[in-house]
């Protein structure tokens, strides 16, 4: 997020596109619903369901799948129409304007229309309500990413919240709702391919020998980016990737198309997974190290708002489990130490791997990370730090981009209209739309140990549309068996009124139902992230 | 009314909203979950998972001892025996095939200097950029 959860309530509008923020950002859409009934905020909603936040909605447009850019291409052509955009911000504080005027010249209402099903005089009222509000915040989560040209409809808000100067003010700005506890840590961290922490480029040779001289090391890192999660699961099948080792997560359930991925972790050489639970990637594994539970292990998370807070233990490490610090270190130090028993080149010890706590080795991502320099523990405590935190005075960063861009000047990117890679056609009428619930998280790893939860949604359930279900002779429980260009999956039927007609929607929590049986390989050119939220399939009663 | 041992603050291990959480704890157990009113993120706010969903700390079929597979099967192994497994077959492979023909995911669930060490070891001791993790899933 540019902005922080405690300024929500101070937007005029909000827009949220491809966010089920009840479900999947409970306390998050608290703030959202107090925005517009406490403090007389409007919102757009912009999602083809009609999620619980349709209740709260001044306008709910609800898109054909797919369609985010041609909708935002649209409200922007609206805006500079009629004279909306502003005008100031636009000369001091971007470029590129230019060509994003011409790029979206005949994106007239009509054409928005005619791509999107969402009415034009819609589109003009939703582009005038975002643009004529003293400061507007626009949300998203994965129904904007998680699709093969999710860079595109990200950069359309961004397009859209440049246009209007909606940036570095309370209640303003570009805020993508993260997913999981700590994915915005562990893209911090390093986690990433293309970047090692704080974001710092592994294809800058400055950056890449500040850290083998810090961590003393003995390889090279490389020039190049490396492979991502779907590009590894695709060298495994090609031969070019022999061994994985994987730390807290279950590819075997949240990765696209996972018969594909079962067949690549059944013909590798060799797996490790470290985790809590012998899960179904763990099943497959040459070796499976236990780890502990947050509850037992100390460390920070960074949350979406870039607020980086202490874990703290508070139960003993169970049986003969480790704490996963103590896994990597080890693992470290047989490394680096096995003195090239195995290896043809020498291995340096690149650092002792002897971290007296979780503190001593945050203290080191500190010292060679710009963003988070001046956080330390001790200042973490109580109440955690946002990120960019440069130095040991700076107060964090609750609100970005205030005076300048981080790359100086905020870039307009013209685009182009894509459809998805898969839409339904006669032989798969149906798009397949997948999300979370509210009671149960990813995988089911966690909640379907959870009894109180499993016992409120035991089971996972296909949505459809009430009139669709009529037409093939459904009811509510019947099996349904949904098929798509990869995979079979067959579940009790749920009716409702709040899918378009044409949508199926499941969950990807229960693996019983396994929705990523059928969703497809498709990924964003330049992110690589699948696209969940379009696949085409056909459904038939069993 | 049951006393508690003790009142651990800390962060809640479900999504990305980071709401501050107080596990009340008896005889190591997790009992109750609270959280403070002051709390940045979440004002005392927890949605269902944060209040209720936490039996899976002390779930049965919790990973215990490592595991490692002889005969097709996953059997107990010591952790000396384990890593030093790891440790071989990733530094055979790696020689064998190259540093790029391994890769690491780190978790979008694990702490940030779990995320750092592990990315360390993959391009600091292996030698590779293979790093990525669930962000994009």
């Amino acid at each position: 997020m540019t902005n922080s959860i405690a300024d929500i309530h101070l937007a005029d509008v909000l827009m949220i596109t491809g966010s089920n923020t009840t479900e999947a950002h409970p306390v998050i859409s608290l703030e959202m619903k107090k925005a517009v009934r406490q403090y007389g905020a409007k919102l757009i909603l912009v999602d083809p369901r009609e999620i619980e936040l349709a209740e709260f909605a001044t306008l709910h447009l609800r898109p054909r799948s797919g369609t985010d850019v041609a909708l935002y291409n649209a409200m922007a052509h609206v805006i500079l129409e009629n004279n909306l955009a502003n005008d100031e911000f636009i000369k001091t504080r971007t470029e590129n304007f230019d060509a994003f005027k011409e790029a979206v010249k005949d994106c007239t209402p009509q054409w928005g229309e005619d791509i999107t099903g969402i009415p034009a005089e819609m589109i003009v009222e939703a582009a005038h309500m975002y643009s004529q509000a003293r400061s507007a915040s626009i949300f998203w989560a994965m129904g904007i990413t998680q699709s093969s040209h999710g860079v595109d409809n990200v950069q359309s808000l961004a397009n859209l919240a440049l246009l209007t100067g909606n940036f570095g003010r309370p209640g303003t700005g570009l805020n993508p709702l993260r997913g999981q506890n700590n994915v915005q840590g562990a893209c911090d961290m390093g986690g990433l391919p293309n970047v090692i922490t704080g974001y710092q480029t592994v294809i800058d040779e400055a950056v890449r020998t500040k850290f083998e001289n810090a961590w003393g090391t003995s390889v090279k890192i490389p020039d190049k980016p490396g492979l991502t999660v779907t590009e590894l699961m695709q060298g495994i099948h090609d031969g070019r990737v022999k061994a994985l080792y994987i730390m807290g997560e279950n590819p075997m359930l949240s990765d696209p198309n996972i018969n594909h991925v079962a067949e690549a972790l059944s013909e590798i050489e060799f797996l490790v997974s470290q985790d809590i639970f012998l899960n179904e990637t763990g099943q497959m594994a040459h070796v499976v190290l236990p780890g502990v539970s947050f509850a037992e292990k100390e460390g920070t998370y960074t949350n979406t708002e870039r607020r980086v807070q202490l874990v703290r233990p508070a139960l003993p490490i169970r049986g003969d489990a480790k704490l996963d610090l103590d896994i990597i270190c080890d693992l470290g130090k047989r490394l680096t130490k096995s003195n090239g028993k195995t290896s043809n080149d020498v291995i340096h010890q690149i650092t002792d791997w002897n971290y007296k706590d979780a503190s001593a080795v945050w203290d080191e991502i500190a010292s060679l990370t710009p963003i988070v320099a001046g956080m330390s523990y001790q200042r973490l405590n109580p109440n955690g730090l946002q990120w960019p935190c440069p130095t040991a005075d700076h107060p964090g960063t609750p609100i970005l981009h205030k005076e300048k861009f981080t790359r100086g000047l905020g870039k307009f990117t013209p685009l182009v209209f894509r459809e998805p890679a898969e839409n339904p056609d006669e032989e798969y009428p149906f798009v397949l739309n997948t999300g979370r619930l509210l009671q149960h998280w990813h995988g089911g790893t966690l909640t379907r140990r959870s009894e109180g939860l499993d016992w409120v949604v035991p089971e996972g359930e296909i949505q459809i549309n009430n009139e669709d279900a009529q037409e093939m002779n459904v009811t509510d429980g019947d099996l349904i068996r949904v098929t798509s260009r990869r995979g079979v999956v067959t579940g009790k039927a749920k009716l409702t009124s709040k899918l378009p007609r044409g949508m199926i929607f499941m969950t990807f929590h229960f693996v019983e139902v396994p929705a990523n049986k059928l969703t497809g390989a498709a990924v964003d050119p330049i992110a690589k992230i699948p696209e969940y939220k379009v696949s085409a399939v056909k459904v038939e009663r069993v | 009314m049951i006393k508690e041992d003790k009142v651990v603050t800390t962060t809640c291990p479900y999504c990305g909203v980071g709401c501050m959480l107080n596990l009340h704890i008896k005889e190591n157990v997790v009992y109750k979950v609270t959280s403070p009113f002051d709390a940045p993120a979440n004002k005392g706010n927890l949605c269902v998972k944060g209040r209720f969903g936490y039996d899976f700390i002390h779930a049965k079929d919790r990973l215990t001892q490592p595991l490692m597979r002889k005969n097709n099967e996953l059997v107990p192994a010591t952790w000396d025996e384990a890593m030093n497994h790891v440790a071989e077959r990733l530094l055979e492979i790696r020689d064998k095939y190259g540093p790029d023909s391994i890769g690491f995911l780190v978790s979008a669930k694990c702490t940030n200097e779990e995320n750092y060490l592990l990315q360390k070891i993959a391009r600091g001791v292996i030698g590779t950029n293979n790093v990525d993790h669930c962000a994009r899933l």
